[in-house]
């Protein structure tokens, strides 16, 4: 019958080493970047060295000497006093605390307070975090109309908010949408709500390092930004207050940073923070220049290898992140997509998160406007401070077959 | 890799042997359930993370895969239809026959892949002519060939079965896997249906077709009892009749017939459970179609004996098979039956009627 024998028992080899093959090309910068140096040496430095920063001791006072220098190089690079900067675990931590905690101070100084108006492009740190207070604390959830780049435009926030200016909890509106690259006019939504006396919050962790972030000038209450998306480390954040905006705490405890977040902080990971945090917005604009001309480039030859390639957002330089470029490729499935350029070491997102693992069509897109079955055949490439003109080519070689193979998959 | 030890094993020799492997977790349920407890149902989301640990540890890449919209239509709805038909459906099979080695096939060969691999206990063989064939196991206790005789030839040509040849219980496949790292070496083997994470089938077509009142009938069209829906019963049925009077012979009544046009169940001895022959409709063969009648053995239902028949293709494509040795108890329409010349699996059909030695009442013929 031609079986081969039976396998014996098996003799217990060790596991297969790992096959993961070369990284060609890394284009998710949007997801994480490489920690810059800089950041790397300060947070490893500090490592060894012991201090709680709030003990009353000398080794207390030297952490809390290298929290505050960090606080105030930070407030320095974003425009903020140093006693506006409250160091969080991150950037998912400072949404949820500035829209729970500013809805329910709200709430609390005046019943009549529970709408919230949100853009429908935020992050999940932000939707979820509203989806919950409706859910459970009683908030009644508007969505503000965006346009075909994700915008939300002043008059759709004046309009929103003149239909009764006393029942609003908060405005929140982000900087820049972290799929599609848009930049939002934050600045002219804070004057609509500061108008009116309403504290708007924006989520800047994708703006922060390629727009320019200035807290004192843009008329926000509350911003949120985070350490790992500019080659800080991961576990730390900011969230930027005014002095006067009080949100209830997420966290009690010590009392630290003015009562608004108790915690031991991570003292080395705040270091490093802002140590990447400074260079981020010093080099800016070389980097919005640099990065922006690759960026087109990649642009520029995705189009060439597929041509019905649709690129989405704001395609303006100056309303778009420099380092960012989004498509939808119509008949290919985002996932298959990923897998064909993953095989070839080029590493890209479908930009919208996961429910067990399955990529969902974006619901950024889907705010948009974008169809569905499109809006399900998209991926994000996003540039840093690594990135070379050797990224940019990999995948030009790469999106044309890859994107004819997906095709041919369908849309299963 | 559902997230069990066996398609964990499976990808490890696959890897091992040399090949390319990718390793895919199905997503087959719009609302994954969590966590799974113990041995109900499959593919939870804590499922998904074990496998996706198993790739790590095999050094694989690792995807997740929605084909929930696909496997409701043709599984879970081709099963609660077949319920409402009066029909025993084998969702297993279906699964195989429509999303493992159809829709995920036909998307993985799209992608440039050359096969699927899972981690049934079934042997693919070679032969002189170089044509793959299909074959049990080499563990008749865990061989799973019934539930893959609906891979036709093209199928089989992109199938790889790295468990087949394991002469093992299951407990020495728990060993391979600890040795090799894998934490899922201790997790419970699944049981149930799937999709049916509680286990409880019957509430489940019940909350699908509802519940009708309706009447068990004996062999003659007497009233004994009532249902509260035909589906929740299979032919040679024993237990739940819930009749209360005993039959006059004292002997116990199995389900002999159910007709859902009008919800009754009709219950009768065992031997009038005894069948000679059946049909079963859309034969799909591992390789090329048989010509004329032939001898073989035949399983009819999953884990079940297989016996000795012949078999033939009528004119107009319904596979008639006729037992040759003591009638078989038990056939319940809808379920395969599975053709084998030895270990070899020839082919398979769905069975839709049979032929009782005695009939299974005066005013019912062979349905």
């Amino acid at each position: 019958m031609g079986r081969c024998a039976p396998r014996t028992r098996y003799e217990g080899r060790p596991a297969a080493p790992d096959r993961i093959g070369a990284i060609m090309a890394y284009l998710d910068h949007a997801a994480t970047t490489p920690m810059l140096p800089e950041a790397v040496r300060a947070m490893t430095d500090l490592l060894a060295v012991t201090g709680n920063a709030s003990a009353l001791h000398a080794s207390g006072r030297r952490a809390r000497r290298s929290v505050e220098e960090s606080r105030e190089s930070l407030a320095a690079a974003l425009g903020a006093r140093p006693s506006e900067v409250v160091f969080t675990g991150g950037g998912t931590e400072s949404d949820n605390l500035a829209v729970k905690g500013l809805y329910w101070a709200r709430r609390d100084a005046d019943p009549r307070r529970t709408r919230i108006l949100v853009s429908p492009v935020e992050h999940h740190a932000v939707l979820d975090a509203v989806e919950w207070l409706a859910e459970h604390e009683g908030a009644r959830v508007e969505w503000l109309p965006v346009d075909a780049y994700g915008r939300v435009h002043p008059e759709a926030l004046r309009e929103a908010v003149v239909r009764d200016p006393g029942d609003v909890a908060l405005v929140t509106v982000m900087w820049a949408n972290n799929e599609v690259g848009t930049i939002l006019p934050v600045r002219e939504l804070a004057a609509v709500a500061r108008e009116f006396e309403i504290p708007m919050h924006a989520d800047a962790v994708q703006a922060f390092g390629q727009a320019e972030l200035d807290f004192a000038a843009s008329g926000l209450d509350a911003m949120t930004v985070t350490g790992h998306k500019v080659g800080g480390p991961y576990g730390v954040g900011a969230l930027l207050l005014r002095r006067e905006v009080a949100p209830v705490p997420l966290l009690h405890g010590g009392g630290q940073e003015r009562h608004v977040r108790s915690g031991t902080l991570d003292v080395p990971a705040v270091a490093a923070f802002a140590v990447a945090g400074t260079l981020a917005a010093q080099r800016r604009e070389a980097f919005a220049r640099e990065a922006g001309a690759l960026r087109d480039d990649l642009v520029a030859k995705v189009r060439a290898a597929v041509p019905d390639a649709i690129l989405n957002g704001d395609p303006s330089a100056a309303g778009r992140l420099a380092a960012n470029a989004h498509f939808s490729f119509p008949g290919c499935d985002g996932d298959s997509l990923l897998m064909l350029l993953d095989a070839r070491g080029i590493e890209c997102s479908t930009g919208s998160a996961c429910t067990a693992g399955v990529p969902q069509p974006s619901h950024v897109l889907l705010a948009m406007g974008t169809d569905p079955l499109l809006a399900r055949g998209s991926l994000r490439f996003s540039l840093g401070h690594t990135s070379t003109q050797a990224d940019v080519d990999a995948l030009a070689g790469a999106i044309g077959p890859v994107a004819e193979r997906a095709r041919s998959a369908g849309l299963v | 890799m559902s997230g069990g030890v066996d398609s964990a094993v499976a990808a490890a020799r696959a890897a091992e042997a040399g090949h390319d492997v990718t390793g895919v977790h199905l997503a087959l349920s719009a609302n994954p359930k969590s966590f799974r407890t113990g041995a109900r149902g499959c593919c939870t989301i804590e499922d998904s993370h074990d496998a996706r640990r198993a790739a790590d540890v095999i050094g694989i890449p690792f995807y997740v895969w929605d084909l929930a919209d696909r496997f409701r239509e043709d599984v879970v709805e081709d099963f609660v239809a077949e319920y409402e038909a009066g029909r025993t459906p084998n969702p297993c099979l279906r699964c195989n026959e429509k999303i493992k080695f159809a829709a995920l096939l036909d998307k993985a060969l799209a992608l440039g892949f050359d096969a699927v691999c899972t981690g049934h206990y079934a042997t693919i063989v070679t032969a002189q002519d170089g044509s793959r064939e299909l074959h049990r196991a080499s563990d008749a206790a865990k061989d799973q060939s019934y539930v893959l005789g609906v891979l036709d030839e093209r199928q089989l040509a992109h199938a790889l079965f790295p468990l087949g040849d394991t002469l093992t219980t299951k407990g020495e496949i728990r060993e391979e896997a600890a040795a090799r790292g894998l934490s899922v070496a201790k997790k419970p083997d699944s049981h149930d249906i799937c999709f049916i994470a509680d286990g409880d089938t019957q509430g489940f077509l019940a909350k699908h077709l509802g519940t009708a009142e309706g009447d068990i009938l004996d062999q003659d069209g007497a009233r004994l009892g009532s249902h509260t829906g035909a589906y929740g019963f299979t032919v040679g049925q024993r237990k739940g009749l819930r009749i209360g009077t005993p039959a006059a012979d004292g002997k116990p009544r199995y389900v002999l017939d159910i007709s859902p046009v009008d919800n009754t169940v009709t219950v009768g001895p065992v031997d009038a459970l005894d069948v000679t022959a059946l049909t079963a409709i859309r034969p799909r063969w591992c390789g090329t179609p048989p010509v004329g009648p032939g001898t073989y053995t035949a399983q009819l239902r999953a884990h079940g004996e297989d016996v000795p028949v012949t078999a033939e293709v009528g004119e107009d494509g319904e596979l008639r098979v006729r037992f040759t040795g003591e009638p078989v108890r038990g056939v319940a329409p809808g379920q395969a039956v599975v053709l084998y010349d030895g270990t070899r699996v020839v082919g398979s059909a769905t069975i839709a009627t049979t032929e009782r030695r005695t009939p299974a009442s005066a005013t019912l013929d062979a349905r």
